[in-house]
This record gives C-alpha cells, structure tokens and sequence, in this order.
C-alpha cells in the first residue's frame, strides 16, 4: 500500500521534471537573447544567467546604424501584401477545388501540393530572370511576387480543406434562389470561413516574414532588405566583434509580435497545421 | 434533369474561372521558374549577363576534357554537400521524430497548465529561422557563449569548444538548432493525432491492467502511424532543402554545406547560373526520388481521395 503510493508520487515527480526539462529547453534560448539585449560593454561577455543589467542602449543603436527602420516597413509591407494575395487567390480557388466537380480535379489539387514540396533554390535561376525581367529587382513588389510560391499552394491546399468540411445545404439554398457563384462565395461561404482565413492568413503571415533565401537574392541595397535578411548581414569588423547587443535586440524586435499572435491564435495555428499537413 | 445539367456546366465553367488567376500566377512563380532553371542547367548562363548564353548541353553534369572529368558529377564538393544533406535529414528528422513523440504524450495527458505549456513549446516554432539560428550561434560561442559554460560548469567540458567552426561539432551544431526549432512542429501534428484517437479501447487495456508502454507500442503506434509517416514527410521536405540555419550558423564550412547552399553559392556568389542551376536541377531530382520512394514504401496518402 505505501509501496505504490511513493511510486505514484515518483511517477508524478517524473512527469513534471518532465514537463519542465521541455518547457526550459523550448523557452530558454529566446530568455537568453532577451537578457543579452539588455546588455552592453563588458557585461556583454560575461555568462549571465539572471538579468544583472538593463540598457536600452542596444535596442537605439540598432536602429541607428543601419536602416532597421526601414527593414521592419519592408517586411511588414510585403508581408500583408502576399497575406493579402493569397487569401484572395486561394479563397475563389478553392471555392471551385472543395465544391465543384470537375475533371482533373484530384490531378490538380495533388500538382498544387507538390509545388509546396519544390526546394526553392530549384526555381532561384528562373526566378531571378523572371524578376529582373519584369524589372522588380531589389524592389518589394519583386519580393511579394516571389513569395506567392511558398504562399499559395498551402493557402490553397488549407481553405480547400476548410471548406470541404462545410455543410452541402449552405450553398443549396443560395444556388435555388439564382445565386451566382461568385455571390455564393461572397454572400454564403465568407460569413462562415473567416475562422479558416485567419488561420491561414496567419501562417502565411509568419511564412513571408521568416523567408530568407529570395529576400537575400533578390534585394541588393540595405535599405531595400527584410528584417531576417538584415539580422543575418549584420556584423563586425571581426569575427571576435560581432555586436552581439544589437543583434540580439534586433532579434527580439523581429519576434516579439510572431510570439505574441502565436499565443493569442494558438489554437487556430494548431488547426491550420494539422489541416495542412494531416489529411490522411 | 436537363436545367440539372445546364447549372452544373456553368458552374463547372464559373470553377475555371476562379481557378484561372490562381494557376496563372502559379505558372508564373513556379512552374516557368523551374523550368527556365532546368533550362539553365544546360547552358553556360552567366548571372553577369543573363541575357546570352549558349546551350552546352550534359556539360555542367559530366564532361571530359583532355582525358580530365569535369562537371557536377565530379566534384567531391559536390558529393560532400549530397552527404551532408542526407546526413543532415536523416539525423535530425529522426531525433525530431522521437523527441516530437515524446513531447506531444506529455501534452496530450490532462495537467494543470496544459495551455501554457502547448504555448511555451509553440515559441521554437514562431520565431524566425535565421533569428533562431542567430541565438544559437551566440549561445554557441566559443569564448562567451553559455553552452560552453554550463557544461564547463557541470564538469563535462575541460575546455570550450568552437561548435560552429570546427569540422567535428559543426553538423551537429546545425542538427540541435534544427531540432530546436522544428520539434515543436513534429509534436503538434502528432499530437493532433493522438487527440483523435477512440477512448474505448483505452479503457479495456487499463481494465486488462496491461502496462502502459505495451499500450503504447500495441495500439497507439499503430494507430497514430499515417499521421506521423505524412508529418515525416514535411519535414523530411523541409529538412532536404535546408539552407537558412546552415548560411548563418555555419557559413563557408564544407562540413555542413548542404545542396541548397552549395547551389546558391555557384548561382550567386561565383555567378555560374549555369553550373548552378545544373545542382539545383539535381537537387529537386533527388528530393523527387525520395518523396515518391517514401510514399510507395510507406503507401502515404497525401489526398483525401472522393468523398
């Protein structure tokens, strides 16, 4: 009897040193950058583990030595731009993916999926023709169009999903009244599917502004990079002087608003993942 | 029955119309792309001038001048950045794999702080790769970094180690901030899986007093397999491609190079888009094969199917 007691006490002590061990590895690192950011001079170098100093004085300098203004206007710009884009190209199809049948539907869907599955530097040559040819090098329209192709095909793939699970009746009685299906998309369909445009718009939100590999190809000017583009090309005269602050402080800057619209929309993000991803 | 048929033909027809300027653009920002890359990886393109280049055919891949070999092909740089790329995927989707497992049990029981806990293991995830990779390389730092003291503090390192410079520690540097930030993806898919598991049979197996982990390998693996098999996928995917956390962790070490970043260094910083192109032709060849090898083997169903 006392026997299984302490075991279930160790078991529950196990449990929890577990949970802990997950929860400090998952935080820690991004504790660590915030209290290097408060950080200058020699503190800088010495290991700390608790917050010993507090100067904002990284957080000035970041934006004093390089256009870092600029970077955030950037990112968010093309940011919404594409989130703004794909939502409305990814709504309409798929309306005609989830509701209509048509042949070559499947064939479709299953091509739109694998142009998710595409490395990018496999399109970077192409890519970088087709921008400088249409005259949007170093310009973030150039970005934005770019980044459709990370964008889009899950934002198709994850409102087509969403929208199977809708009920048949919902449209039917728009369709006998004489809707048209664009009234039916706008009218019926909308209403009830902001839930998944958020949830989608979000992630497509996080996907443009975390890419890194077309911002650093296709922008040549400082002022004309991306905030993960400019926290990347930071750096010092050496190796041994890396502004470690200003790094630190601009990264903080740049995932500050990403935690906290992942903790506000936690849920719907686990929603949009596993829609995206488990269908099977 | 012919009004029936009337309505779905236009509304067939209304269905390409709005899939119409979601297939242009797709075409545009992908499909053309790719197969000017491909196009590319023929021709002896320059990123100087783009605008002339002549067709040299297998050349990048293979060619022998003078009884030399030349080309991709034979390029041990070349090879190197294949294994690495392997390596890379294999180790960590595997270590994500298990410890995701791991991770989505532990938030799959019923606790106090449950909530707070999913949130917590969420901020790998959030936070951008290259900021992530930024953190890790001061945490690694080889003088100031606190990795190196806290082991040193622990007793298990007599000295600091230069984890993103040196050949041996490099790879596995790049593996644990992969880890870092990607397990949490791992965790949700499987947790959302286990989250739809029947409760029933559960209930018999505790009934049975059989122990838990022979439960767990019995009919919770089982049962949560193709869930996890389509996660491994998109990881496998991702990890295949990798680029960012290598470019900044570990930049210019051959030990970590990986397809990706050897086939933008050829395209950009040495401006052979031909040559380059030609690995990245390669590359999305060999991400091809392993995809469609993995869903034969493993029977994948990316689809639905009808319904």
């Amino acid at each position: 009897m006392k026997n299984s007691k302490i075991r279930k006490i160790l078991r529950k002590a196990a449990f929890w040193l577990l949970v802990a061990v997950i929860v400090l590895f998952a935080v820690f690192p991004f504790y660590y950058a915030i209290l290097t950011s408060f950080e200058t001079g020699s503190a800088l170098f010495d290991v700390n583990y608790l917050p010993e100093t507090f100067s904002l004085a990284n957080y000035v300098s970041v934006f004093k030595g390089q256009p870092f203004g600029h970077n955030i206007f950037n990112s968010v710009f093309v940011s919404f731009l594409v989130v703004a884009l794909s939502l409305l190209l990814g709504v309409t199809a798929s309306y005609a993916l989830a509701r209509v049948r048509f042949t070559g539907r499947g064939l479709l869907l299953l091509t739109i999926l694998s142009v998710s599955m595409f490395p990018q530097v496999a399109v970077l040559s192409g890519m970088f023709e087709l921008i400088r040819g249409v005259g949007l090098y170093n310009n973030m329209f150039g970005l934005a169009i770019s980044y459709m192709m990370l964008t889009l095909p899950f934002t198709v793939w994850v409102l087509t999903a969403f929208m199977r699970e809708l009920p048949r009746e919902l449209e039917e009685a728009a369709v006998m009244d004489g809707a048209s299906p664009w009234i039916v998309i706008r009218r019926v369909f909308l209403p009830v599917m902001w839930p998944a445009m958020v949830t989608t718009g979000l992630l497509a939100f996080i996907a443009a502004w975390n890419e890194f590999l077309f911002a650093l190809t296709f922008t040549l000017t400082d002022d004309k990079r991306t905030v993960p583009v400019a926290i990347a090309l930071i750096s010092g005269a050496s190796q041994h002087e890396m502004p470690w602050g200003n790094i630190m402080a601009a990264s903080v800057i740049v995932t500050l608003p990403l935690i906290v619209l992942v903790l506000v929309f936690q849920r719907r993000i686990v929603s949009g993942l596993t829609a995206g991803a488990v269908k099977g | 029955m012919a009004h029936a048929s009337s309505l779905t033909r236009a509304r067939r027809r209304s269905a390409w119309i709005f899939l119409a300027p979601m297939l242009v653009i797709l075409v545009a920002v992908a499909g053309w792309p790719l197969l000017r890359t491909f196009y590319f990886g023929f021709t002896d393109a320059n990123l100087s001038d783009l605008s002339s280049y002549s067709f040299i055919g297998t050349e990048n891949f293979y060619a022998v001048y003078d009884g030399e070999a030349f080309g991709l092909l034979t390029d041990p740089e070349w090879w190197q950045a294949v294994w690495n790329t392997l390596f890379f995927s294999v180790i960590s989707v595997s270590l994500e794999t298990a410890l995701g497992m791991v991770v989505a049990l532990v938030l799959n029981q019923n606790f106090r702080g449950r909530g707070l806990v999913r949130a917590a293991v969420l901020i790998p995830w959030a936070i951008p790769t290259i900021v992530s990779a930024r953190m890790w390389n001061w945490m690694l730092h080889d003088q100031f970094g606190i990795i190196n003291d806290m082991l040193m503090k622990l007793g298990i390192l007599s000295a600091p180690i230069a984890w993103t410079a040196s050949p041996d520690w490099a790879m596995s540097a790049v593996i644990l901030v992969d880890v870092w930030k990607t397990t949490p993806f791992m965790a949700l898919l499987i947790l959302a899986a286990l989250q739809m598991l029947p409760g029933d049979c559960y209930e018999a197996a505790r009934v049975d007093g059989i122990h838990p982990v022979r439960v767990f390998f019995k009919v919770t693996l089982p049962l949560i397999k193709p869930a996890v098999m389509v996660a491994v996928i998109f990881r496998a995917l991702d990890a295949l491609r990798v680029f960012d956390v290598i470019y900044v962790l570990t930049p210019n070490n051959p030990q970590t190079t990986t397809m990706s970043v050897y086939a933008r260094q050829q395209l950009v910083d040495f401006q052979e888009v031909g040559y380059g192109s030609a690995a990245s032709t390669l590359l999305f060849v060999v991400i091809a094969f392993c995809i469609m090898a993995y869903i034969m083997i493993g029977r994948v169903r990316l689809d639905e199917g009808g319904h």
